[in-house]
């Protein structure tokens, strides 16, 4: 038995930052008063802070660390600035928010930092227990954020939650199981010596295949989406901002690891499953979002849209000369995402009142009169949803695009490119009700919100103008 | 001593009616017995498949579900008794507020 080297503890060092403060603030937030809850905001984003300077001295490194069990590369460094960043982005929505709501409880920055613990773990895991206990870690305390300001429709949002997410555990689980019975081991790399030297079995098909469905579910790819306009439209908004972003970057991160690392010997069986649950999330996905009205809602099923086009990616995942930019053009993809998520749930958690109003389309009307700048913030998200330049959204698109042309699949980049034009008729919608209807919204001003929305609005434009450097860091995370 | 093959039928056996007890049944409580049945199936391959590799990995991936679905437990009945104090009834077809 060996004992634990500094190396180790290296590997997993941002991980492990951010889990003890975690664990220390639940302690230290006893001794802060219950109206003065604003510092337990600010202490776990200091946490964040930490960790994300910490993880970005890491960028360039590589270690494995506990067994090969979990692993440092690009690839993890890359999804950890991503989380970490989405995890401060959550917090700086939420600060105001929760006051706003009454939901300024003490638990909830402690179970968002849980919840990011969670997601940099699966970014980092070798090993298919780590992915699941990752899994769990991040998605329990999802769960009791989703319900956590009590009203009826977010305990409804979170009962929903909780019993699809851990069905889709089930499905992790048993997948897992039947891995590990098809290769004798659950380390990533063991399965893909095992899968390519010839004794790919159907117990080893089937298990990547529940392995699959459970990721399915939590990056909510059709037709297992069910549970996602539900959740997002009755969870608090500014935990729906932080699950829309957070859950499905490691969602994907997870998938691209697990899939390109172990299983590249059985995309022949999968690459046809990958392409058709890409094509049908993008297609139902923007399909019915068009008939929404109630703005969280749309975003929702504008998420589940999304979901597919980062799924394109992913779908030349066993051939070698391609993978490596098409993962690099769904890593950017998710980065570009994240973005223009966290600025567009901004504006919407601006609108929205403390009674539950102003989450319906109609609402905006006449945004752009009264409050110009916020009008232009969201007309760039939307514009960036769509893929209009000068925008992220646009540069992401082409990128994942060319990488399925150049994979050999015309047919989903075709849908991509119709489904895009579909989903502008109901982005536009939103633009059109701030610009050319008359109405009186009601807007909430917060200094963490404003900031949010500016910065994302900046960020969404500005990096677009010069994407190569964002290109550049994801091919250097790809995955060798 | 049974053959393994059997543990492995039995397991997939008890993650079907799990799967299944998901989808039909209407009480949260059934469906959540139901997904922990899925749980012990996998626990029960995992337990077949390490006697024949002869290793412990598979062993102790039992004990990492079994501490995760205890966590589940606390999390899912704490939500499970809010909603049945809210409302006073928990069939899942009543959690409807949310459509569209």
């Amino acid at each position: 038995m060996t004992q634990p080297q500094f190396i180790d503890f290296y590997t997993l060092m941002p991980f492990l930052i951010v889990t003890v403060w975690a664990c220390l603030l639940l302690l230290v937030d006893l001794f802060i008063p219950k109206d003065r809850k604003g510092i337990t905001a600010v202490l776990a984003a200091l946490g964040l802070v930490g960790a994300l300077t910490y993880s970005v001295t890491q960028v360039g490194l590589a270690s494995r660390g506990f067994n090969s069990m979990v692993v440092l590369d690009g690839f993890s460094t890359f999804a950890n600035i991503l989380l970490l960043a989405s995890g401060l982005l959550g917090i700086a929505l939420s600060y105001g928010y929760n006051n706003r709501m009454g939901i300024n409880r003490s638990e909830y920055y402690t179970l968002m930092l849980f919840s990011v613990s969670g997601m940099m773990l699966m970014a980092q895991a070798t090993d298919l227990i780590i992915v699941f206990l990752a899994l769990e870690l991040l998605s329990i305390p999802l769960y009791v954020l989703a319900a956590i300001s009590r009203k009826r429709d977010a305990e409804e949002a979170g009962v929903k939650y909780f019993l699809l997410g851990a069905f889709a555990s089930g499905f992790v689980v048993y997948g897992t199981a039947l891995i590990f019975g098809a290769t004798g081991s659950t380390n990533l790399a063991d399965i893909f010596f095992a899968a390519s030297s010839g004794t790919s079995s159907l117990l080893l098909t089937i298990g990547a295949a529940l392995l699959l469905v459970g990721f399915g579910f939590k990056v909510a790819a059709v037709p297992f989406h069910m549970w996602t306009p539900d959740v997002y439209q009755g969870a608090p908004t500014a935990v729906t901002a932080f699950m829309a972003a957070g859950a499905k970057i490691a969602g994907f991160v997870a998938l691209f690891r697990v899939f390109a690392t172990a299983f590249p010997a059985l995309s022949a069986d999968l690459t046809d499953i990958l392409w058709a649950l890409s094509a049908l999330t993008m297609i139902v996905g923007n399909l019915s979002a068009i008939s929404q009205t109630n703005i969280k809602r749309l975003f929702a099923y504008s998420a589940i849209a999304h979901a597919g086009y980062i799924l394109m990616a992913f779908v030349p995942y066993g051939n070698s000369e391609i993978a490596p930019t098409a993962i690099a053009a769904g890593l950017f993809y998710l980065a570009a995402y994240a973005v223009t998520n966290f600025g567009s749930w901004g504006v919407v958690i601006a609108l929205e009142t403390a009674e539950g109003k102003g989450l319906e389309i109609s609402d905006y009307a006449g945004l752009a009169k009264k409050y110009p700048a916020l009008a232009i913030a969201m007309t760039i998200f939307m514009l960036s949803f769509i893929g209009f330049p000068p925008t992220l959204g646009m540069v992401g698109k082409f990128y994942l695009f060319r990488s399925a042309l150049a994979g050999g699949f015309p047919g989903l980049a075709i849908i991509g490119v119709v489904t895009s034009l579909i989903s502008a008729y109901y982005y536009l919608r939103v633009v059109v009700n701030m610009y050319m209807k008359e109405g009186d919204p009601v807007v909430e001003r917060e200094a963490w919100l404003g900031f949010t929305t500016t910065f994302t609005a900046i960020v969404t434009v500005v990096v677009s103008l010069v994407p190569q450097f964002l290109f550049l860091l994801a091919s250097t995370a790809v995955l060798k | 001593m049974v053959p393994v093959d059997y543990y492995i039928a039995l397991s997939a056996i008890l993650f079907i009616i799990g799967a299944l007890g998901v989808l039909v049944r209407r009480n949260p409580l059934i469906v959540f017995m139901s997904i922990e049945l899925m749980l012990n199936a996998a626990n029960l391959a995992f337990v077949a498949f390490a006697s024949v590799y002869e290793t412990f990995s598979g062993q102790i991936f039992v004990f990492f579900v079994i501490a995760v679905a205890a966590a589940e437990v606390a999390v899912g009945l704490a939500l499970i008794v809010e909603i049945f104090k809210s409302r006073k009834n928990i069939n899942v077809d009543d959690l409807n507020s949310l459509k569209g």
